[in-house]
């Protein structure tokens, strides 16, 4: 059994890893990105669309990549060209993911709730955990060892510095907020593709918070914000175990409660811990020269 | 410059507008190679605006840029940095998690194959720093280090990225006699090294005992160019303000009345888990008819001491010690009753604190004294009184223009804080607590900041002048206390102190 909670907590971790990992290109560039839960959200369902088009969970999880590129292409276009307030125009993002894709749905099958389901021999088996714990240790090289990663990190530190070292600001957070959503789309597809078998309605149900929570947790830091995602996976798994399980009396708890579980650790994660983790200096703010 | 020699830098008549305003409407430069050229002006004068149009951070409306003869066109900095430009900016651009060596590097990473060749890039930066005596601990991060070896990163960066014309802005505000003196020790051997210096300040006194010669703005132009040798800080001081200024205000000695205005008493505040005390049971009384300088290097506890005055209570001001205003305990007190006791403040950061940028002239005058019998009837504001003792006040302060529906942040600095002083000396204060009074305030409106100050404690109050300026201190002190690491280390009479001992002090020796 705990073999049992283990693999299920490495599994339900993966789509949280990813979105935690796109959080951090965004966020250590300056930008905050609430709107990973939207861009997970897309990568659910281009993920889903593709793989039912071309049969390969890999062009599918491109398509969910590309859908998750796309939505950061309009947040980009709000928050670093418009100079929208990043917290408004994140919501304002999800919000436009949460009704464009069963609309999308309804067009495409006819059914606002779901899509058909992806036969089982066309979906991920293991692949997308060990490519998310791969992200991690490279994401975690990158950041050291590369000049991208260390503009990256100034883009969010102290951003005048960088633009005074002759490198464009805009263009790092452009390239950063990008790559987010291509990595928040690969979680939606491991939602979609790998851990369940079609897109869902608000399937990403939080995860997108939940992810952003993990980075503050891991303080912006790739190895310790995959951990913290292995926190709240395990959270989820402990919930899907305990679901119908009677602990006392003779009734099993509500299935409502248990749900809570991930949740309420997201919650108290947050509680206990934003106040003490030191955010990217230059975090939320728009950068303009002179 | 009357060689045949090409100038190193040219700038001709070059222009930039913000908005409808001019901040160089003009300008005319010539710095010649090999020599430490100094720029000098008041706050928004314009220098700062010449020099980012000369590192390619804005692009002129008019005008050109010339180097060694050619004309240049910037897009960015890195255009800049290519052809020979570094720049130090008064607010450094370092990140201060990072390591100086990262800091260093920024923008000009060695690469090999697809890593960042951090061996490759210390062996270039150990030999510079032998070569020009400016040792650093490359893997520190920037924020353990001082101030001064902050700043000698700043200047490795240039030498790094092999910059022959150096532009440096402001850059002795933060630091001690001490450590200014070495800083100008560098760039003397930068210059006989056959760099091209631009060293742009509000000090004359820096300008006069370092450069060779002078170029002075006002008001986005140039209004003339001397040699270093054959000026003087008068003829400078006029040039700058454009009329003829008192140089060196004459301050008569206090008599002091026996009772205090302020007290306190092993004042604390303790500092994040593991780190050491921000202030260190500092004690001291400041009488009235007497004025009080904190001397220090800035980041000393200078801010923190004054936070805790006016706001004991609060547990990330204080967290031990007693405040005595007026002779009444004040440490429970809410901040708004301890200015009724008649307590007036110049805070530090005006825009943050002193300040409601966006709104008029005229609501500012009435900051804090919302409340005031004086300008309410029955919870409503009266706009008439208002506006009439806000005209009076403008024009006795002479703060200019004297507009109140103008938007107080559009004022210069040096207005602001003429407004903020008119607000605050409006009833007669019998305790003054001036923090940085005249920071970024030109010649002029520091003279006349300087001279309501004395009158104010002429009138009976007691002030605590609070200054990372030497001269300032100096000058208007009646005693000084050194802070230095969040403890008063030490204590001077007026007159009875010189500036290299203070400086010393300052540096915590």
């Amino acid at each position: 059994m705990t073999r049992q909670l283990l693999e299920s907590t490495l599994r339900v971790s993966t789509p949280l890893i990813f979105a935690a990992l796109g959080g951090m290109f965004s966020e250590r560039a300056g930008v905050i990105n609430i709107a990973l839960e939207g861009m997970m959200l897309v990568g659910a369902f281009g993920a889903a669309v593709g793989t039912l088009t071309t049969h390969s969970p890999w062009l599918g999880s491109a398509w969910g990549i590309g859908a998750g590129i796309l939505l950061a292409a309009v947040y980009g276009i709000c928050v670093i060209r418009l100079r929208a307030n990043q917290i408004v125009a994140g919501t304002a993002i999800n919000m436009l993911a949460l009704g464009l894709t069963p609309f999308l749905c309804k067009i495409k099958y006819d059914v606002t709730g779901q899509t058909p389901a992806i036969p089982l021999d066309e979906r991920f088996q293991s692949a997308p955990l060990y490519l998310s714990w791969v992200m991690v240790v490279f994401c975690w090289l990158w950041l050291k060892h590369t000049r991208q990663g260390l503009w990256l990190s100034f883009a969010g530190e102290h951003p005048e510095a960088l633009d005074a070292a002759g490198i464009r600001v805009n263009r790092v957070r452009w390239a950063a907020v990008l790559v987010s959503g291509a990595l928040a789309g690969m979680g939606g597809a491991s939602l979609s593709v790998y851990l369940s078998s079609s897109f869902a309605r608000n399937m990403t149900a939080g995860r997108g918070f939940m992810a952003l929570a993990a980075l503050i947790f891991g303080k912006w830091k790739p190895v310790p914000t995959a951990i913290a995602c292995l926190l709240f996976g395990f959270a989820e798994a402990v919930q899907m175990r305990l679901q119908g399980v009677v602990i006392w009396g003779k009734d099993p708890i509500p299935v409502q409660f248990i749900q809570i579980l991930p949740y309420l650790v997201t919650i108290l994660v947050l509680a206990g811990f934003v106040g003490r983790s030191r955010a990217p200096k230059a975090l939320g703010t728009v950068f303009r020269r002179g | 410059m009357t060689s045949g020699q090409t100038p190193a830098v040219e700038l001709r008549e070059l222009t930039k507008r913000f908005g409808g305003v001019a901040a160089n409407a003009g300008v005319n430069l010539r710095v010649k190679a090999g020599t430490i050229h100094g720029v000098i002006g008041e706050n928004g004068a314009g220098k700062s605006t010449a020099m980012k149009l000369l590192y390619g951070m804005l692009r002129p409306d008019a005008g050109d840029i010339l180097l060694g003869g050619t004309r240049c066109n910037w897009a960015s900095p890195a255009d800049a940095i290519a052809r020979g430009i570094g720049m130090v900016h008064q607010h450094f651009m370092l990140a201060g998690p990072y390591s100086a060596l990262d800091n260093i590097l920024l923008g000009a990473e060695p690469v090999r194959r697809g890593v960042i060749d951090r061996p490759a890039a210390r062996r270039k930066l150990e030999a510079l720093a032998g070569q020009y005596g400016l040792s650093v601990d490359w893997d520190r991060p920037i924020e353990e280090l001082p101030v001064g070896v902050q700043q000698r990163v700043e200047i490795l960066k240039l030498l790094y990225r092999d910059a022959r014309i150096l532009i440096l802005d402001e850059p002795t505000a933060v630091l001690t006699p001490q450590e200014t003196a070495s800083l100008f020790e560098n760039l003397r051997k930068l210059r006989a090294e056959g760099k091209t210096i631009l060293l742009v300040t509000h000090k004359l006194k820096d300008v006069m005992s370092f450069t060779d010669r002078v170029t002075v703005f006002r008001a986005g132009k140039v209004t003339g160019e001397v040699a270093t040798a054959q000026t003087d800080p008068q003829e400078l001081a006029n040039l700058m303000v454009g009329r003829k200024v008192v140089l060196g205000l004459h301050v008569p000695p206090a008599r002091p009345r026996p009772e205090p205005a302020l007290e306190v008493a092993k004042l604390s505040l303790k500092g994040g888990a593991g780190s050491r005390h921000r202030l260190a049971e500092v004690s001291f009384a400041v009488r009235r008819r007497e004025i009080v300088g904190i001397a220090g290097v800035e980041g000393n506890g200078q801010s923190e001491l004054v936070q805790a005055i006016l706001h004991p209570r609060e547990s990330r001001c204080r967290t031990a010690g007693v405040v005595r205003v007026l002779g009444r305990e004040v440490t429970s007190w809410a901040p708004r009753k301890i200015r009724e006791l008649g307590v007036a403040v110049i805070p530090e950061d005006r825009l943050l604190e002193g300040l409601l940028p966006e709104r008029p002239v005229r609501e500012n005058f009435l900051l804090g004294l919302q409340r005031s019998r004086a300008f309410s009837v029955a919870g409503f504001i009266d706009s008439q009184r208002l506006s009439e003792a806000a005209s009076v006040a403008v024009k006795e302060y002479d703060v200019r223009p004297p507009d109140l529906d103008l938007p107080a942040g559009k004022l210069s600095g040096g207005n602001q804080q003429k407004l903020i002083v008119a607000r605050e000396f409006q009833r007669q204060p019998s305790l003054l607590i001036a923090a940085q009074p005249t920071r970024g305030v030109d010649v002029g409106a520091i003279e006349f900041i300087h001279q309501r100050i004395v009158a104010a404690r002429d009138g009976g109050a007691g002030v605590l002048l609070v200054s990372s300026e030497l001269d300032e201190v100096l000058t208007l002190s009646d005693r000084i206390l050194v802070m230095y690491e969040g403890r008063v280390v030490a204590e001077f009479e007026r007159g009875r102190v010189t500036e290299r001992e203070l400086g010393l002090k300052m540096g915590g020796a």
